[in-house]
């Protein structure tokens, strides 16, 4: 697939703050794609660089083949969907939506059924004579995209578009976002802080911290095979023991667990000096009576219990270990839950550890 | 029964609020306002006032040219202070707001106000020292040599009181187009540039009819006080500026005439009403599309 989107060493200063560092990044035409991160790493600054809101202080950015220096916004083949959705407080919602389509050359009925069809593929039909005002945040949202699609743009720029939202909402949103970018094939490229969020929807993330990319990948990856401790605290929840590698670099041996091949272990990349060994807290479990690990198991004791309905999560002491290991159980039929202080068996398998550096 | 409690004690707080400004109001607004209207009804006898209800007052303003001549004029006057003052102020608000550091902001507001700390009668003056035939223009201009002889048309006529109450009224009128600017959330400046309007296009689509309450409470904080303002016309209009204020002020002072006095005022009074409901009407228009 090319590359509709070429960010070449984009640098962006804003007086002593450094925003963006050297990003380099290559968006694929029609993918979904995430800026994630921490509040403050620069990924609302990139988004808005391509949108050409912000000049870049050096570095270059294409669009479909095309350089966007000196470029403004309104002459850019992209159109964004603002946080706080800007939707014009004096206009109607059919005004909103169609406030772009001004150049076209179209008929005023031509263009009133653009903006109706639209409306209907943003679930609004009918709403085109209430003022915009008068919505509710989630119906806002909806206008600001119909708004930004209208215009068929080639890619399309969504900020931190269902921050604003409650949490069924924002889950509707999610899936309603992913059925309407297969249906018009436009290129999304979202901003985020929210790594769910980014896991549900995209084909590929850039996970980003202070003005850098610190990993990017599809979403499995970057979950599975997280290349720094950073990324990986970062995207779900993992806990970290400290290793030796061999002098041959064939084994490690992880504190509390003990020795393994490192052959069987993911990594991205090749790794030396000092190592993590990172383990997610659903690849352990806590044995029950009667049952036996399939691969390794280790003793441990209860110290902590966090009771979510459908999961507990338990923080589990095991000697040789400086902090308790995390796990996460299924509340299973018959299950119980354990109190602190239990002794507790962990199963684990070294095919679910992650090798990596620091 | 619970919410009638709470309207209850919410009135109670909001009539011991209100009662102390209400009261003051009433003595100094409401009371002065009705003696006009009922000394508008009346007529002076000599030395004493007739108080047998007649119409004869109003009968004179719309029989005798010179009345409605003098208000069409202020309205006139009032209605380019008014269009010069927010064309001027517009332009400052929107630098004020756009782009001006937020942290200077406050400064530049300060600045703004200077010219309220001398005396509104001394800036009057400051101006006839500026406009007049020997004043710093006229001289300026003289000794640069461009021009032989003092210019007549900006002292001691309309075009004098038009400046000098443009300037006068310039704060009052950048005060509230700035804070509807501000108010404008500036995502939605982008979100036009973003869906492919130029800076001024934006300007007009975007910017203008947000900043428009604003706009309407400057033209309105501009144009009432300075129909009955009497002082600039007085010290600057020379003989053929005088508005209806002056002659106002006449009746009641020099002619001994209160009840006639107080008729023009009711007239006058009851025009810029009309006008200023229009605008109120206007604002409610731009208003209804807030949320």
């Amino acid at each position: 697939m090319t590359a509709l989107i070429e960010l070449k060493g984009v640098e962006k200063h804003y007086g002593d703050y450094h925003a963006l560092r050297g990003i380099d990044l290559e968006i694929r035409a029609g993918e979904f794609f995430s800026l994630l991160g921490p509040s403050g790493c620069g990924k609302t600054t990139l988004l808005r660089t391509i949108a050409g809101l912000e000049e870049v202080s050096s570095g270059s950015i294409r669009i479909d083949g095309r350089d966007m220096k000196g470029v403004a916004a309104n002459h850019r083949p992209t159109n964004m969907v603002f946080q706080s959705y800007a939707v014009f407080p004096h206009l109607t919602v059919a005004e909103n939506v169609g406030f772009g389509l001004r150049r076209d050359p179209r008929g005023k009925t031509e263009k009133a059924r653009a903006v109706e069809e639209a409306l209907d593929m943003v679930g609004l039909a009918g709403y085109g004579k209430r003022r915009a005002h008068a919505l509710s945040g989630g119906q806002r949202q909806r206008v600001a995209l119909a708004r930004a699609l209208i215009l068929k743009p080639k890619v399309l720029l969504l900020d931190e578009p269902l921050s604003a939202l409650d949490r069924l909402m924002r889950e509707q949103m999610q899936l309603e976002l992913i059925r309407l970018q297969r249906q018009v094939g436009i290129t999304f490229i979202l901003v985020t802080h929210d790594q769910e969020e980014a896991l549900v929807m995209s084909d590929r993330i850039a996970v980003m911290f202070e003005g850098e990319i610190g990993q990017l990948a599809d979403p499995e990856t970057l979950y599975r095979r997280p290349a720094t401790k950073r990324v990986a605290q970062f995207i779900g929840k993992m806990n970290f023991l400290p290793g030796a590698l061999s002098a041959d670099r064939r084994e490690i041996d992880i504190a509390g667990l003990g020795r393994v091949a490192t052959a069987g272990l993911a990594t991205s990349g090749e790794i030396g000096g000092a190592v993590s060994v990172g383990i997610r807290p659903e690849t352990l479990a806590i044995l029950f009576e009667g049952e036996t690990a399939p691969r390794r198991e280790v003793q441990g004791v209860v110290s902590e219990v966090v009771y979510y309905g459908d999961m507990t999560y338990y923080d589990v002491r095991v000697e040789g270990i400086e902090r308790p290991l995390t796990v996460s159980m299924k509340n299973l039929i018959g299950r119980p839950v354990l109190d602190v202080g239990a002794a507790a068996r962990l199963a684990w398998d070294e095919r679910a550890l992650v090798l990596l550096p620091g | 029964m619970g919410l009638g409690s709470f309207a209850k004690s919410e009135g109670g707080r909001a009539a011991t609020l209100l009662a102390p400004p209400f009261l003051y109001a009433l003595a100094l607004l409401a009371l002065p306002i009705l003696a006009v209207v009922l000394f508008s009804f009346w007529t002076q006898d000599f030395m004493t006032i007739d108080t047998r209800f007649t119409l004869a007052n109003y009968r004179e303003f719309f029989d005798k040219p010179i009345y409605g001549v003098l208000l069409g004029r202020s309205l006139m006057v009032s209605g380019i202070v008014t269009l010069v003052t927010v064309l001027l102020a517009y332009p400052v608000a929107y630098f004020l707001s756009f782009h001006v550091p937020s942290h200077r902001k406050s400064l530049w507001l300060f600045l703004i106000t200077i010219p309220f700390w001398t005396s509104y009668l001394i800036r009057v003056f400051l101006w006839k020292v500026i406009l007049g035939y020997n004043g710093v223009i006229n001289s300026g201009l003289i000794g640069a040599g461009i021009i032989d002889e003092p210019l007549s048309f900006i002292l001691y006529n309309i075009n004098a009181v038009i400046i000098t109450l443009a300037h006068a009224f310039a704060p009052f009128a950048i005060l509230p187009i700035f804070v509807a600017l501000e108010k404008i959330d500036r995502s939605l400046i982008e979100a036009s540039r973003d869906l492919g309007e130029t800076r001024l296009t934006t300007f007009f689509r975007v910017t203008l009819p947000l900043s428009m309450p604003g706009l309407v409470a400057a033209v309105l904080i501009v144009f009432i006080p300075t129909i009955g303002d009497y002082v600039t016309p007085e010290l600057m209009g020379g003989a053929g500026g005088k508005l209806i204020a002056n002659m106002i002020q006449t009746q009641f002072l020099q002619l001994n005439n209160a009840p006639m006095g107080a008729a023009i005022a009711m007239v006058a009074m009851v025009c810029v009403t009309a006008i200023a409901l229009v605008f109120v009407a206007l604002n409610r228009r731009w208003l209804r599309g807030r949320g």
